[in-house]
């Protein structure tokens, strides 16, 4: 099922074994379809911006989802820990997720 | 328990319980995430008890109360931190924050307790700061805030259980009924003097390791040793510098992301701590929120909804507040006319008339406008509606290199730059911050209209393009086309030369909405307006009696005071001049002829006047003569000053009055030496260019002086402001001319 996302995102790598049973897919949190549960894979960079999403709670593991796109289709509305996130698509790209398997 | 009838801030008996306060005034720090309702809980805890200044260099508001801990007990110091999410001095609000904690700011000692105010409902990335806080060394109270939302959404969060797994003391608070207020006082007795617990995340072994040998190796603390292995910069001191590279480059051999380590190591703590302590739905987000949000951020609502929300406030703006603008106006002309009558004719009296009250009214006439526009601005941040407006704009600003916050500041600015400056204070990154205030003056705010009016009035009615296009209308529309184009291209030169930066991130908070707090509102804008008066009130006051020194020196001759019958005969003279333009007696004109030509005189032979002379030949190619050089220097206290300046200048007497005839025909009569008209059409489109574009307006300038803390960038704004209105002006005149325009 989460193969079908596969093609719409941008695969990455593998996921390490621990993030859960069997092959799941990585993609890039602004290439998630609206309303898929997904969890925090890893950040990518180094600078400020990784840094302040992962303050945010973007910690590998931590769970993440896209809730809509703003009307000019950019920023993305995003839900993690629980609470509601403005995230520019650029900014949304350095954050790699794997789909759960709901 | 009554917190505002007590004494003022000296305190010097002892504060009693702990042993590390000894005989001075405890100080709590307050910290907590922006919205985690840290505002509401200061404003609880202080009362009317507060006072609101700048840290010193930086535009960080600084926050300041007194807290009554307890019944019988001196107030502690309580210190309100900026909002922040972590203590990494990403920002200057979180560099003021490290500062504060660790004691570093000057007249205010480090803390003795640090209150976290943290979000029941968001608990995890609230508690992260938490376990920042911790490091410090500092004693830690939490309080447990949201709790009523938290319970509302089913989710149980068992402040003793989070006690006992963080280690800390929590207590859950509730602003609006002061339902928790007293426990977190004395668990703040309790903490004062007690040992932190310390920070309980662990790193690996091998980055322990190194944090344990950067600590032998010159940093004062394991905190220390800590930030400097995984802050972004370096130490100062050579040796710890280079014991830092070495360490880095050891444990980045190891594993690429190294640096991320203490942040999920936090985040892991956090996951195990709240585990047990929280119950229920983990999804605690209100379901009125996603469905208002439903509507708010809807493809074709939400930027429908946000058009009639910006109709609101600046009809609000630009409207309701006409009435007590002019109450506060016609006041403080009516107490200058009461005064000069009362005291004895001579300089001292113009002083005050015309120099202090004046003065004083100019900066307080704002005061209606800052009102509203705060009113309006903490109803939408309180209520969570900020946050979404920001987010539906956010990818139009970026186009010309702002923030999505920079919308409101500049659409306050199409009534008044001042409190659309003074708005900028949301947006965090420095040089954003600083693109927005520089361009915020090109908005055609209210003070223009004076000007547009009288130039229209005097030229343009009654002309039609194609016979049915008012051009009044089309000429009014492109000064505020100018004025916006102008803006977007300065903001793109700016923030592709001197303000150059990565476009920040965006990385927006969308909170839950909320009912506004009536108490935080009324409190910002009283803070709000009380900044503005302060600080540049004071700018605008002098600069206000300078001008009019500019304009009253040097005096002419005293002249004999006209006897009874010369003033009868002007008395005639005014009544039949009237009753010639076919006008019920003016009323306007305060001042009969032989004052009104003592008062040109006296302009014209002034500093200001001679000024005039001075800069005619700049002024020139614009299309102006000296007499309108006077009203351009005058007009540098304000725009509108324009008007009665040149009423004064043209002989008609001080008005103020744009759609005065009299003026208007002075305007189309004037003459220049060579028999000309002075005026013409291309000079009236070239002087409302020139007002679309040049900062003239001191009050401006003292606010951008106090919002920047420094004289560098008002000069700068007046200064590039000037340069482009002079060529836009020069472009529209020559170029009218060259087209065979007049």
């Amino acid at each position: 099922m989460s193969l079908a996302y596969a093609a719409a995102g941008q695969v990455d790598e593998m996921p390490k074994q621990a993030e859960g049973t069997g092959p799941a897919t990585v993609v890039a949190l602004d290439a998630l379809e609206a309303g898929t549960p997904a969890r925090v894979f890893a950040v990518r960079g180094s600078g400020a911006l990784a840094r302040r999403l992962m303050e945010m709670g973007f910690v590998p593991g931590a769970p993440v989802r896209v809730i809509k796109a703003a009307p000019l289709g950019d920023p993305l509305e995003v839900r993690v820990r629980n609470y509601h996130l403005a995230l520019r698509r650029s900014e949304a790209q350095t954050v790699s997720v794997v789909m759960s398997d709901k | 328990m009554s917190t505002i009838l007590e004494s003022p801030p000296q305190i010097d008996s002892p504060a009693g319980a702990g042993a590390g306060a000894g005989a001075r005034q405890l100080v709590v720090a307050l910290a907590g995430n922006p919205n985690a309702g840290k505002t509401s809980i200061f404003n609880a805890l202080t009362g009317l008890r507060q006072k609101v200044a700048n840290y010193p260099g930086v535009t960080v508001e600084r926050k300041e109360g007194l807290w009554a801990l307890e019944a019988e007990q001196a107030p502690a110091r309580l210190v309100d931190l900026p909002g922040l999410y972590s203590l990494d001095a990403a920002s200057i609000d979180e560099e003021i924050a490290r500062d504060i904690l660790t004691g570093r700011i000057e007249s205010m000692p480090a803390p003795d307790v640090v209150v976290a105010v943290v979000d029941a409902t968001n608990l995890e990335r609230n508690l992260y700061l938490v376990t920042q806080l911790l490091d410090t060394g500092r004693p830690v109270v939490v309080a447990l805030s949201m709790i009523d939302m938290a319970e509302r959404s089913k989710l149980e969060v068992d402040a003793e259980g989070l006690a006992r797994s963080l280690g800390l003391p929590v207590v859950p608070v509730t602003a609006k009924t002061r339902r928790g207020l007293e426990e977190l006082g004395r668990a703040v007795l309790d903490a004062v003097g007690s040992r932190a617990p310390g920070p309980k995340w662990r790193l690996s072994p091998r980055a322990e390791e190194e944090v344990r040998r950067l600590y032998g190796a010159g940093a004062s603390s394991r905190e220390e040793a800590l930030r400097d292995l995984y802050s972004e910069g370096l130490p100062e001191d050579p040796e710890r510098r280079e014991a830092v590279e070495q360490a880095r480059a050891r444990l980045s051999g190891a594993d690429t992301h190294w640096w991320q380590e203490p942040l999920t190591a936090r985040y892991r703590w956090i996951e195990e701590a709240t585990a047990e302590a929280v119950r229920g739905a983990r999804n605690a987000r209100p379901s009125s929120t996603e469905r208002i949000d439903r509507f708010v951020t809807h493809r074709l609502f939400g930027p429908v909804l946000l058009l009639l929300v910006m109709a609101v406030v600046f009809q609000a703006i630009f409207s309701w507040a006409t009435l007590p603008m002019e109450l506060i106006d016609s006041g403080f002309g009516a107490l200058g006319e009461t005064l000069r009558a009362r005291m004895p004719a001579g300089l001292l009296t113009d002083l005050v008339v015309d120099g202090v009250i004046a003065g004083v009214g100019g900066v307080l006439v704002f005061l209606p406008q800052i009102l509203l526009l705060f009113f309006f601005i903490a109803l939408l941040e309180d209520s969570g509606y900020m946050s979404r407006a920001a987010f539906l704009v956010d990818r139009l600003m970026r186009g010309v290199g702002l923030h999505g916050k920079a919308f409101m500041p500049l659409l306050s600015s199409f009534a008044c730059a001042i409190p659309g400056i003074m708005a900028t204070r949301t947006i965090e990154n420095p040089k954003d911050r600083l693109a927005t205030i520089l361009i915020a003056p090109f908005m055609s705010c209210s003070a223009r209209l004076p000007v547009y009016t009288l130039m229209i009035a005097a030229f343009f009615t009654d002309v039609k393009l194609l016979g049915f296009v008012p051009v009044a209308v089309l000429i009014m529309l492109s000064m505020y086309l100018l004025g916006i184009v102008v803006a977007i291209v300065v903001a793109w030169v700016l923030k592709h030369t001197i303000l150059k930066s990565p476009p920040p991130p965006l990385v927006l908070e969308l909170p839950p909405y909320r009912v506004p707090n009536v108490v935080n509102v009324l409190y910002t804008m009283r803070s709000r307006s009380w900044l503005f008066v302060k600080r540049a009130g004071t700018v605008i006051l002098t600069i206000s009696i300078l001008l009019w020194a500019l304009m009253t020196f040097p005096r002419l001759p005293e002249q004999p005071v006209p006897d009874a019958a010369e003033g009868a005969a002007v008395q005639a003279m005014r009544e039949t001049g009237a009753e010639a333009r076919g006008e019920p007696a003016p009323e306007t004109v305060e001042i009969d002829g032989a004052d009104a030509s003592r008062q040109a005189r006296q302009l014209q032979q002034s500093y200001a006047g001679r000024l005039g002379h001075v800069i005619e030949p700049l002024i020139e190619p614009l299309g102006f003569d000296w007499k309108m050089g006077i009203g351009l220097i005058a007009s540098f206290a304000a725009r509108e000053v324009i008007v009665s300046t040149l009423s004064i200048v043209y002989n008609v007497g001080k008005q103020d009055n744009a759609e005065s005839r009299s003026l208007i025909e002075a305007v189309r009569n004037a003459k220049r030496p060579d028999g000309t008209p002075a005026w013409t059409p291309l000079v009236a489109v070239s002087m409302m260019v020139f007002f679309v574009l040049a900062c003239q307006c001191m009050s401006t300038v003292a606010v951008v002086r106090r919002e920047t803390n420094s004289w560098r960038w008002p000069l700068f704004m007046v200064a590039y402001m000037l340069v482009i209105a002079y060529v836009a002006s020069f472009v529209t005149y020559q170029g009218g001319k060259l087209l065979g325009l007049s």
